[in-house]
């Protein structure tokens, strides 16, 4: 019998799960879960909490109701993987054997990395809305915002769904409209990039969106400190900008138990992977999904869920002694939540940059444009992550690989 | 693609004028990228993130981002600024004739 162990509840733990629950017997394989909680949040929707959308309780759900029967499901620490006996050391000492482990530890977020973020002010003027905490806080301070700067700020990529914080800053416009002070507020987006996104036709259709609502775009800022007391963010080549409220997004690293594990993580914790069979380069018996793997893409739950079809099948390959597919290729789609009840979608891979056309096919949901149906489509996806994407349903129409039949290819000069 | 002559020699260059060869760098050709980005002369410091860059970009086919250096390199984030100024990645590899770092997506 296989012993397959998957490191993480989230999106990318759980779904691994319950496809592979669903392709091996109960006697072909035990597959055991191993997360230090059991609170599973929808990340999504921690955008919509600043402005009183949704509230953090019902975005959370128990981590072990999410998986079918037959998987295990362990809630306690893991202090490190011996990746060179094939073991997880748990907290509490136990070990748990495996043939086949899956890391799917996600990110952290490290606001200690960065000086004074975690001072005076924190929590009281300087926020994330990154955790469930650090978004109610931030709600409480919204709601009594009524002049002043706000200067939304990410610290250095990677972070997890890059795009959020740009959505925040439209949705920020959009509330502070409805509340009539928009006027008085000065809204600024401080990024390290030098444009409003990576990817360059999408970095100017953004930045022209960020330039409509009147949000200011500082580019090539390196956050290298935040004081809350004064109320200024200072970068490493010492440019100062001034706040009375910041939202701020911290460094991200992988997850403490990689970092312990000898061998296992690069130098923030992340786990070297192939990108396109997701098997680690650490370990052949090792696999990484989500946010845990180091990879040249977006750290993002679309990625995760397209990321899962092919992850899976590997598990089996491997298993089987076959030859692994080769088949991801950096499919990410995002819902960009831009105000006034209306999104924008972009979908593109390793190769190829968001393109404005329809996802998935010529009729579908327009691409790189706002629209009321894509707000409908943003929504509606906190219903399919719960009952469609966690259990491992395939969601019609929408596969791993990314489609191009909607697109409108640019033409080479 | 464009071609540069750097130092005496032609190099292949893309539109950022990153080397999109790094086999064809060698230490005059880091010489004369550091004077034109305004680093002149290159000390033994500058050196030392130079060759450092080359050997993450050898061993992981990319450079590392500035917060990596500045956690691996045995020189700090804070320092990386005052060696390359604005932006110590970016530059850093650009004079040790590798790609951009891609860290960022």
């Amino acid at each position: 019998m296989h012993q397959i162990v998957i490191l993480g509840g989230g999106t990318g733990g759980t779904l691994t799960a319950n496809r592979l629950r669903r392709v091996y017997g109960w006697d072909e394989a035990r597959i055991t879960v191993v997360d230090q909680d059991d609170a599973h949040v929808y990340q999504p929707g921690l955008l919509f909490v600043p402005f009183g959308l949704t509230h953090p309780e019902d975005i959370v759900r128990p981590r072990g109701r999410q998986l079918r029967p037959g998987i295990e499901y362990r809630t306690t620490g893991v202090d490190h993987v011996a990746t060179e006996r094939h073991e997880v050391v748990l907290g509490d000492g136990a070990t748990l054997p495996y043939d086949v482990l899956v890391v799917a530890t996600g990110s952290v977020l490290a606001p200690e990395e960065t000086e004074g973020l975690t001072g005076p002010g924190w929590m009281e003027r300087v926020f994330t809305f990154y955790t469930p905490e650090g978004a109610a806080g931030l709600e409480a301070a919204l709601a009594g915002f009524d002049h002043g700067r706000l200067v939304v700020n990410v610290v250095e990529m990677p972070i997890k769904c890059p795009v959020a914080p740009l959505e925040f800053c439209f949705l920020a416009d959009w509330f502070l409209r409805q509340r009539g002070v928009r006027d008085a507020v000065e809204l600024t987006y401080v990024t390290p990039l030098d444009g409003a996104f990576t990817k360059p036709v999408a970095a100017a259709r953004l930045g022209g969106m960020l330039a409509e609502r009147g949000i200011e775009l500082v580019t090539e800022f390196n956050t290298g400190e935040v004081d809350g007391a004064a109320g200024r963010l200072v970068s490493y080549d010492e440019r100062e900008i001034a706040f009375d409220l910041a939202v701020v997004i911290p460094a991200h690293n992988g997850a403490p138990c990689i970092g312990r594990s000898p061998g296992l993580g690069d130098a923030l914790g992340f786990v070297p992977t192939d990108q396109h069979t997701l098997q680690s380069t650490v370990a052949p018996e090792v696999f990484a999904v989500g946010d845990a793997a180091s990879l040249p893409i977006s750290k993002a739950g679309s990625v995760t869920h397209f990321e899962g079809e092919v992850l899976v099948e590997n598990v089996q390959r491997y298993l089987a002694g076959k030859p692994l597919d080769a088949s991801y290729d950096g499919h990410a789609n995002c819902f960009i939540e831009t105000g006034f009840h209306k999104a924008m979608l972009i979908d593109f891979n390793y190769e190829v940059e968001p393109l404005p056309g329809h996802f998935p096919a010529e009729v579908g949901l327009p691409l790189m444009k706002e629209s009321h149906l894509n707000h409908l489509g943003k929504l509606m996806f906190q219903w399919v992550y719960w009952h469609s994407l966690l259990p491992g349903r395939d969601i019609p129409g929408i596969h791993s690989a990314m489609p191009t039949a909607g697109k409108k290819q640019p033409v080479d000069a | 693609m464009p071609v540069d002559t750097i130092a005496g020699t032609p190099v292949d260059v893309n539109e950022e004028g990153f080397l999109t060869d790094p086999s064809q760098w060698n230490d005059d050709i880091a010489v004369e990228l550091a004077r034109r980005e305004g680093i002149d002369p290159m000390t033994e410091r500058h050196w030392e993130v130079v060759r450092f860059m080359r050997a993450e970009y050898e061993a992981k086919g990319t450079g590392p981002t500035v917060r990596v250096l500045g956690k691996t390199s045995g020189v700090s984030v804070k320092e990386l600024y005052l060696l390359f100024p604005k932006g110590p990645a970016k530059l850093a590899a650009k004079i040790a004739g590798i790609p951009k770092p891609r860290g960022c997506i």
